[in-house]
């Protein structure tokens, strides 16, 4: 057995002459939370499509649990929410979710199990057409945990959550992936991408612009110092760290110098700082935001949370 | 065989607890009963031993009430408004689907696409033959009670009509529920397909017929369309209620409509069934 669950290969798909899709290359390993991460109208609900195999691809090919995206062998394995929940509506949570268990060919028990990993239980009997935003989203993610599927696919589950509902989400899908479960989760909230994911793709314009750890999409931490003067301190930097390791950064509490290197070079790096006669106003240990990092690539701006990204 | 067994379980719970569903059953018995026992009952009662010479004979409206009729009056319907009926459940059931998002949810549960719509063209073929002989039931019910009242024999139709009628009955019906599924699917859209289907059944057929008057070679065709072969089927059918209902027909024999009407049958359930399999599901 493998341990990659999902792999795309030049996924591509075209809607009139609009690539939504453009050449998706992306990789899912087993057990992990796979954070895709792009602006709207990026090409994640189309992708995550494909892989499910809602969408025939233009080009190219995904390979889901080592068969062809929406083969009923591997249908039956993926737990899915795509673009919203859809359920009927005249019918109650419950009802909804035993019907889809019916599908699926499992007990009807596992319903008031999903029903309560998703805090809806006590009003798994009222209508669905009568559920609120929040309540209908996790009914949609109640429905993709049913018959415990090796992959859950969720595409922005935490749409339409209140903050605490969100850290339940969060808490949940954290859950699920510690279950040995591999989770796929689509967002536009770096935040959450940051908090809950192992490895992150970075989609937008349809192309996939970056993938790896979130650590290794920050990039390595750095120093940012505030000294006086400026020019003396750049010089015993320069020194201490490489010509290379540090650039002027123009900030709102005046000029600073970012140098890129560890925290383990702050005690010397300040020693001589000291002894040459500057002034050290400040030195701390910054770390890129992901927010940061996706403006770099993208140059899109990214919509945030309340409370922003960490 | 176990997925679709599944699927259609899945699909009968949940049509089941619809209340369009039983809305739509709960029209056709009452058009059943009112267009087949209480209007003619009613006339019957009412009219004079020697009516006027444009009405039904009063022995003629009697003899359609009686039990021994009923394979055919029970059945009589189904031509016009018991396919508009059964359309419109078939255009429901596979075109609401795409609006409230419950297809896609469905097709990422397990079972193949061709399977989890099968499961709805089996329960749905279950509602169209549990209808008929619920609703043969039902004419035996009632034309035996009249025959009571009205000190009438009793006389039970023989199995083998009774067979015919119900076999007649559910070809009509399924037909009409296959064309609306299929233009459920096509149109993806419950309103645009209840809508569509309804004015080609109900007005766009009439008006080729009397197009086809006019042109030439159009007869062959327009004598060859769904309206016609169920129409014809049912007027196969004999007995004294064959003329003059609203949508039995003469045109093709019994033989021909009931392969023509096959056609139409497996033609819309096999389109569905194909564009549901290929198409993209955004
Ligand atoms: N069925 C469709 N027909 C035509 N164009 C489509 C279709 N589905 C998606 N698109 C286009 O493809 C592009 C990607 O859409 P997609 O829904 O995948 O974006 P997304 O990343 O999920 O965005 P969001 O964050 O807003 O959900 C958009 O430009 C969209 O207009
Ligand atoms: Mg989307």
């Amino acid at each position: 057995m493998t341990d990659t669950i999902v792999r795309t290969d030049a996924l591509s798909k075209r809607y009139g002459d609009r690539l939504a899709v453009d050449s998706v290359s992306l990789t899912v390993r087993q057990g992990e939370v796979y954070g895709f991460l792009g602006p709207n109208g990026a090409g994640k609900t189309t992708t995550l499509r494909m892989v499910l195999g809602l969408v025939r691809p233009t080009s190219g090919r995904a390979v889901v649990l080592g068969g062809a995206p929406g083969s009923p062998p591997v249908v039956g394995r993926v737990g899915a929410l795509v673009e919203g929940p859809g359920f009927y509506p005249y019918l109650s949570g419950r009802d909804n979710l035993r019907v889809m268990a019916r599908y699926q060919q499992v007990d009807d028990r596992g319903v008031d199990a999903v029903l309560d990993r998703v805090d809806l239980r006590s009003r798994g009997g009222d209508r669905y057409s009568r559920y609120s935003l929040g309540m209908k989203q996790r009914l949609g993610v109640a429905a993709a945990l049913l018959g415990d599927p090796d992959l859950l696919v969720l595409d922005e589950p935490t749409n339409g959550l209140d903050p605490a509902g969100m850290a339940d989400m969060r808490a949940l899908l954290v859950d699920v992936a510690a279950g040995g479960q591999t989770v796929v989760l689509s967002s536009h909230l770096l935040a959450e991408v940051q908090e809950v994911c192992d490895r992150v793709g970075v989609i937008a314009g349809g192309r996939l612009l970056a993938e790896g750890t979130v650590a290794e999409l920050r990039g390595a931490t750095a120093v940012l110092l505030r000294a006086r003067p400026l020019d003396l301190a750049l010089a015993v930097v320069m020194r201490v760290s490489g010509d290379d390791a540090v650039e002027v950064v123009h900030g709102g509490a005046g000029d600073a110098l970012r140098v890129h290197a560890g925290p383990a070079l702050i005690p010397q790096l300040t020693r001589e700082l000291v002894s040459a006669g500057v002034d050290v106003l400040e030195v701390r240990t910054v770390e890129r935001s992901l927010e940061e990092v996706f403006l770099a690539m993208t140059g899109a701006p990214m919509t945030q949370p309340a409370g922003g990204a960490r | 065989m176990s997925a679709l067994l599944a699927s259609t379980r899945a699909e009968l719970l949940r049509l089941r607890r619809w209340p369009a569903t039983w809305v739509l059953i709960g029209v056709w018995f009452a058009l059943d009963l009112a267009f087949v026992y209480v209007f003619d009952y009613i006339a019957y009662r009412t009219g004079e031993a020697a009516g006027p010479a444009d009405q039904v004979p009063r022995a003629q409206l009697l003899a359609g009430l009686l039990p021994d009729a009923v394979p055919v009056a029970a059945v009589q319907g189904t031509p016009l408004f018991g396919g508009a009926i059964l359309l419109i459940l078939g255009a429901l059931a596979a075109g609401s689907g795409f609006g409230w998002g419950s297809w896609k949810t469905v097709l990422t549960q397990g079972p193949g696409r061709g399977t989890a719509f099968g499961g709805t063209l089996v329960v749905l073929a279950l509602t169209v033959v549990g209808l008929v002989l619920a609703t043969l039931g039902l004419d035996l019910a009632v034309a035996s009670v009249l025959a009571a009242v009205e000190d009438q024999p009793a006389t039970l139709p023989s199995i083998g009509a009774l067979a015919e009628g119900a076999g007649a009955g559910s070809l009509v019906l399924g037909m009409w529920c296959a064309a609306g599924v299929l233009i459920g699917v096509l149109t993806r859209s419950p309103a645009l397909a209840v809508g569509l289907g309804l004015v080609w059944a109900l007005v766009v057929e009439n008006l080729l017929r009397g197009v086809a008057d006019l042109i030439g070679g159009l007869a062959v065709v327009t004598d060859h369309l769904p309206g016609t072969a169920a129409g014809s089927l049912v007027g196969a059918l004999g007995g004294s209620t064959g003329e003059g209902t609203p949508g039995v027909q003469t045109i093709l024999t019994g033989g021909t409509a009931l392969g023509v009407l096959l056609g139409y049958l497996v033609l819309f359930a096999v389109g569905g069934l194909v564009l549901m399999r290929r198409r993209d599901l955004a």
